[in-house]
């Protein structure tokens, strides 16, 4: 038995692959469910009830979508160049970091001029600290998987330590809490949902246009094709690279931004809650094409809603919610290796050798 | 390939109806619950959803235990339907979670974490027909009560029995954040141990977790390390129990009776009793006689106790423990009244002088014989 890419595969046969694989880890989870004492189909259908059952559940799946969007984009920059950027989380704080200094010390600016600052503020944050691994990556030729992994924990640690330490809220009794941010520094509400959704839409039309339509565009993707092919087409791998990573941070910066100022309303070290590493997974089944992230995340941002309204509704404990969600994503993303790939047994191979033989 | 799906899907309709089959009990989730969060008053007790929101998991054998043990009683007192969340980060998620018990029909919140303060009184104000419940803080609003028990009554009984068993006069306190609650906690702890033994130490090392394991049981293995031979703590977890069982040192748990985690080390511990107060509040929520509060009552209202010692208390530590819980329920024994004296050794309480609640509430400063710091 061996594994062989594929070279077959048809649109209609990766749809086939990918809803057995769901099907499969339905029927895998409603074993699970079943032995937690519950009917399997309620559970399901309770699922999606929580997470679009009504105006208020849909607003809030959207919610939690609008982060996964804004990272999987910026993730998506990096993963064309096959530059594999885990480290959207730190991004994500250091981007709040700089927006949540801009809203904790210039109080008195009007809103209309403090949250584009704050705005701008997130992108620098976010993509000075993706800068550093691709500086050392372009300089040194690092594995950016583990130096973007570790400056993760770099980041949540500068923000625990501003939180514990300077930026204490003294008001706060002891509690280590950074102050809330004043109401000018807080998105505003559009039709019922904070204005990152206007955001999220409005960066993935740019990014789309950016990929598909411009030069730098078609750099990145040749570059993530082969560097040398690049630079034998007279292309500055290394700018590339750089700036590149540069507005893949930046883009994560802003989610951190938007977190801080809309749902946060103030900076603290769990403001991230995952979201650089799910988009992650976000960004990978979305096959690296932008549009597709938008109701990819969507469909995420419902497993999670679902996932946590079954917990009261039926009283599974959250370990138990977890499991389930981790099980639909195994299968999901397994199921991307059956894409990508084929089993061949021995005999098959035999089979064909004789044919080639012959 | 289409026959494989079609197998399959079969499969799992299978298997979803043999569970419709086996749990015909199962509870239908409350779709029809009404989303226009305007509960009638006089609603049968049955209907009504009074939600719970944890800061741990409810099996941390400790505070969220506590609370979870009051919610049962609750649910089997009144017949209320209860939902609840574990380890709710003490963050804007807090928010979320309420207005997602809202949506699903909870007319009654408690809130049983400190750092969920401001967003319940936040959250309040959007709410104003339904009752919220805050655990251990000290802001309230016209449908926001707090609530929270005189542990450190307990404490100072559970002091006693320590103050009695040290043999080398240090004791060590895993203590969680700097902020009053625990402050006043390690405070009373000191005094009950001194009460019986004037020369005890109580070396403070702060975790700034309410619930992690490892770490709380670390620090314990660092205080053991520096010399103390009895561990007292203020997390929600049994970490600490754990080092003392491992070194063979003793120690005084929190929350819940914590005698089988530590077996050969657990003394005896302050615990709560806060069923009755649940059951009171969601009684008084169904009549529609629910008003705002701030509601701190002690040992005379059951809502604390010291758990029952051990046989590895020490001799003599039921009858002085006894003595103390006597004088507390008869009010001759106030425990903060002066004279009170800071670690520098200055009088903070002159002789005779009781303080007020507001005072205790706001504590920022260790009695003499406490090692350790308060950040500002």
């Amino acid at each position: 038995m061996r594994m062989t890419k594929r070279t077959d595969m048809t649109t209609k046969k990766a749809v086939f692959i990918r809803t057995s694989a769901i099907i499969l880890a339905l029927l895998v989870s409603a074993i699970f469910i079943l032995l937690l004492g519950h009917n399997p189909l309620d559970v399901y259908v309770s699922m999606i009830d929580g997470a679009f059952g009504s105006a208020y559940r849909i607003k809030d799946t959207l919610t939690i979508s609008i982060p996964l969007i804004v990272t999987s984009i910026g993730i998506l920059i990096a993963f064309k160049m096959k530059f594999w950027n885990i480290g959207a989380e730190g991004q994500i704080l250091m981007g709040a970091f700089v927006a949540s200094f801009i809203a904790l010390n210039f109080i008195e600016l009007p809103k209309l001029l403090l949250l584009p600052l704050m705005f701008v503020g997130g992108f620098i944050g976010g993509g000075l600290w993706a800068l550093i691994p691709a500086v050392l990556k372009v300089r040194f030729d690092t594995n950016e998987t583990i130096i973007t992994l570790m400056m993760n924990y770099i980041a949540i640690k500068w923000i625990t330590f501003l939180q514990y330490g300077p930026w204490r809220d003294p008001k706060s009794m002891g509690f280590p809490k950074i102050a809330n941010f004043t109401d000018n520094a807080i998105l505003p509400k559009v039709f019922g949902i904070h204005a990152g959704w206007i955001i999220a839409i409005a960066i993935i039309i740019v990014v789309t246009i950016f990929m598909n339509r411009s030069k730098r565009g078609y750099e990145i993707t040749v570059v993530g094709e082969s560097v040398d092919t690049a630079r034998y087409a007279g292309m500055n791998v290394k700018k590339i690279i750089i700036t590149s990573l540069f507005v893949s941070g930046g883009i994560c910066g802003i989610v951190g931004m938007m977190e801080a100022s809309a749902v946060n309303q103030t900076l603290t070290s769990q403001l991230s809650a995952g979201y650089g590493y799910t988009a992650i997974i976000t960004t990978w089944l979305s096959g690296l094409k932008s549009i597709v992230v938008l109701p990819v995340s969507i469909l995420f941002a419902a497993m999670i809603k679902g996932g946590s309204f079954i917990q009261t509704a039926y009283q599974i404990p959250q370990s138990a919610a977890k499991v389930l969600q981790s099980m639909i994503l195994f299968f999901v993303i397994g199921s991307e290796f059956f894409v990508q790939y084929k089993i061949v047994f021995t005999n098959q191979i035999n089979k064909l050798v004789k044919e080639v033989k012959q | 390939m289409k026959k494989l799906i079609s197998l399959l899907l079969a499969l799992t309709l299978v298997v979803a109806l043999a569970g419709c089959g086996k749990t015909p009990e199962t509870e239908v989730p409350n779709n029809e619950t009404p989303n226009n969060e305007t509960p009638e008053v006089n609603e049968a007790a049955k209907d009504m959803i009074v939600g719970f929101i944890y800061v741990g998991p409810i099996g941390d054998g400790g505070y969220t235990y506590a609370h979870d043990q009051g919610r049962l009683y609750l649910e089997e007192q009144l017949g209320v339907k209860t939902i609840y969340k574990e380890s709710v980060p003490e963050t804007q998620d807090v928010e979320q979670e309420i207005r997602n018990m809202i949506d699903q029909g909870a007319t009654a919140i408690f809130a049983t974490s400190f750092g969920y303060m401001d967003y319940v009184a936040k959250i309040s104000k959007e709410y104003p027909e339904v009752a919220f419940f805050h655990c251990s803080g000290y802001l309230t609003t016209d449908n926001m009560a707090n609530y929270f028990g005189r542990i450190y009554q307990a404490r100072y009984l559970s002091g006693i029995v320590a103050g009695l068993k040290t043999e080398t006069n240090e004791i060590g306190y895993v203590a969680a954040f700097p902020i009053p609650e625990v402050v006043r906690g390690i405070n009373a702890f000191t005094l009950g141990a001194q009460s019986v033994n004037p020369d005890v130490v109580v070396k403070v090392t702060w975790t700034s977790t309410w619930y992690d394991p490892a770490k709380e049981k670390e620090a314990a293995i660092a205080l053991l390390d520096g010399g103390v031979d009895i561990i007292a703590q203020h997390q929600d977890t049994t970490g600490p129990q754990q080092a003392a069982e491992e070194r063979g040192a003793f120690s005084i748990g929190y929350n819940t009776d914590m005698s089988t985690m530590a077996p050969k080390a657990y003394m005896t511990a302050p615990i709560w009793n806060w069923g009755p107060y649940y059951v009171a509040q969601t009684q008084a929520v169904i009549d529609g006689t629910f008003t705002s509060h701030a509601y701190w009552e002690g040992m005379a209202e059951d809502i604390v106790r010291l758990a029952p010692l051990t046989a590895n208390a020490p001799e003599g530590a039921a009858e002085a423990v006894d003595a103390a819980t006597a004088k507390i329920l008869d009010g001759s024994e106030y425990i903060f009244e002066g004279p009170l004296y800071d670690q520098a050794g200055e009088v903070k309480v002159a002789e005779g002088v009781k303080m007020t609640d507001e005072e205790m509430l706001s504590i920022n400063w260790f009695v003499k014989g406490v090692e350790g710091k308060i950040e500002q």
